[in-house]
């Protein structure tokens, strides 16, 4: 996805971490939905995620794709963020033996990768341990 | 609905690195090689399962492409994509056009070429079975992926290391009597333990390989293949397919395959038959843990209890359900686009009884289970010797 355009519409999601409340069952969606795969409302409102959470899993990529070629190894996990949305996420500035299932973690706005060859610099969120 | 049979299958004849056949050629060979094994001289319509000719050798249109060069223009031809799970897709599109009595030879393909391009940019090919935008952005790859899981399952019950490693061991010594498999040798735990980390806590041997090959069968009605097959007939009696979440993150339980769960119960209603009734099975072992998590899906084992399976025995050859006889996508190897159609050759040549070393003595009765992305799709087929 090397196309500004490509980047330039995920911007409320990984600046504003904006995320898709429906107005019918209260089901979360990150990223936003049409349609409520539970309920079937096609009403939604603008929530904000909540920037804290805990791991549920993780893996420390050890081969990484070549756009993150100066950062390898590095951590990621799957976060369920407090509200219950759950996201996956690098987890950064962390000791990777003390990564522990459970873990509390905080989402910081960072770079996360420089994307094709106009390289162009995208932004998001990683995780942090608390 | 139609019963509908197996007449003819084929493999191309290794498979592995393949650098001196391409795309095509590696399709037609198999496609060949199934059409002998029919006996018949022509086929009505053909499918092409195949997960991204595009980024792996910047070809599309391969129904048209593998048409053309298998000689059977102008007959309709269609590429089917799924993922990981094209080939089993492809395989249903197949099933469905004969039940449905539009044709009555269909041929069902597989095929995908890999080693064209660096390891890199198949990771990079691979990774569109994900969310692009919201796990692979993220640097995540597909070992990752698995490791998250495998880590999950460990998490909640207590799966060890080693039994993650002992699936891997199985499926070798199995793959070790196939021929056509990539890496037709055996493992011991300590190589799969000792080799190098991929994605913590998935090794490179708890990984299937990049694969160059093909797979191809024949499709028409049972009440045709009764008289015509030059073979024992093999009759597909469940073709069903289910739907998950894309990304990983998105289930409620990040240790369970409920779209395996949702294709194995329709195909076992179809059939009529219930995990007790299987004699022989592929599944698609992507990585170890997968092999695991689709056992408990199958309802092979109980939920948390596929880490014991291979350590104990019971599905090795000479187990009560041997899995992955062929040596499964670790062995074998797993050119995505053609796995799902190799799965069901494997199944037919035990249901055949022409398995050589490999056999399962008495198997009538046999399931494939293929897997696209981590498990967004699935598809399950139930075949009997008849």
């Amino acid at each position: 996805m090397a196309n500004p355009a490509g980047y330039w519409r995920e911007i409320p999601q990984r600046y504003r971490l904006e995320a898709g409340k429906c107005k019918s069952c209260s089901e979360m969606y990150f990223p936003p939905r049409l349609v409520c795969a539970r309920c079937g409302s096609r009403q939604f409102e603008t929530v904000k995620l909540q920037d804290k959470g805990q791991i549920l899993t993780f893996t420390i990529i050890r081969v990484g794709p070549s756009q993150f070629m100066d950062e390898t190894p590095f951590a990621v996990g799957i976060i369920e963020l407090d509200g219950g949305v759950r996201i996956t996420a690098q987890i950064v500035d962390c000791d990777f033996e003390k990564l522990a299932i459970g873990q509390r973690v905080r989402l910081e706005f960072r770079r996360i990768q420089k994307q094709g060859e106009a390289g162009i610099l995208c932004y998001g969120h990683k995780c942090v341990p608390i | 609905m139609r019963d509908v049979a197996i007449l003819g299958i084929g493999l191309n004849e290794k498979w592995g690195e393949l650098w001196d056949k391409s795309l095509r050629d590696i399709f037609v060979e198999a496609a060949l090689h199934a059409l002998d094994d029919a006996a018949v001289d022509h086929i009505d319509s053909m499918y092409v399962g195949c997960m991204t000719g595009g980024m792996f050798v910047a070809q599309e249109h391969l129904g048209c492409l593998m048409a053309d060069y298998l000689g059977v223009n102008p007959v309709a031809a269609t590429r089917v994509e799924s993922a990981c799970s094209s080939g089993g897709a492809a395989f249903r599109q197949g099933f469905i056009e004969v039940a449905s009595g539009v044709s009555d030879l269909v041929m069902v393909g597989g095929v995908e070429k890999m080693t064209d391009v660096s390891g890199d940019e198949a990771t990079h090919a691979l990774s569109a079975a994900s969310d692009m935008e919201y796990e692979a952005y993220q640097g995540i790859t597909f070992p990752g992926l698995y490791a998250l899981m495998a880590r999950a399952h460990m998490h909640q019950y207590g799966t060890t290391r080693e039994q993650l490693a002992h699936v891997a061991v199985k499926n070798h010594r199995h793959g070790a009597m196939n021929p056509v498999a990539q890496y037709p040798f055996e493992v011991t735990l300590e190589e799969v333990l000792g080799s190098v980390l991929v994605a913590d806590p998935l090794h490179i041997l708890d990984c299937s390989p990049i694969t160059d090959g093909a797979a191809a069968a024949v499709l028409c009605p049972l009440e045709m293949a009764r008289k015509i097959a030059k073979k024992p007939v093999v009759r597909v009696s469940a073709s069903a397919q289910a739907s998950g979440t894309l990304a990983l993150h998105s289930r409620k339980d990040l240790a369970w395959l409920e779209s395996t769960v949702r294709a194995a119960e329709q195909a076992y209603k179809m059939a009529g038959k219930g995990p007790k009734d299987l004699h022989v099975a592929e599944v698609h072992d992507c990585f170890t843990i997968a092999e695991i998590m689709v056992l408990e899906a199958l309802g092979l084992v109980e939920r948390g209890k596929g880490g014991q399976a291979a350590e104990s025995g019971m599905t090795a050859l000479g187990g009560r359900i041997p899995v992955n006889t062929s040596g499964g996508l670790k062995s074998k190897g797993h050119p995505v686009g053609a796995t799902g159609v190799a799965q069901i050759v494997e199944i037919a040549i035990q249901l055949r009884g022409e398995a050589g070393a490999r056999q399962v003595k008495g198997a009538r009765v046999g399931l494939t289970q293929n897997m696209g992305g981590t498990g967004g799709s699935s598809v399950v087929h139930i075949l009997e010797a008849c």
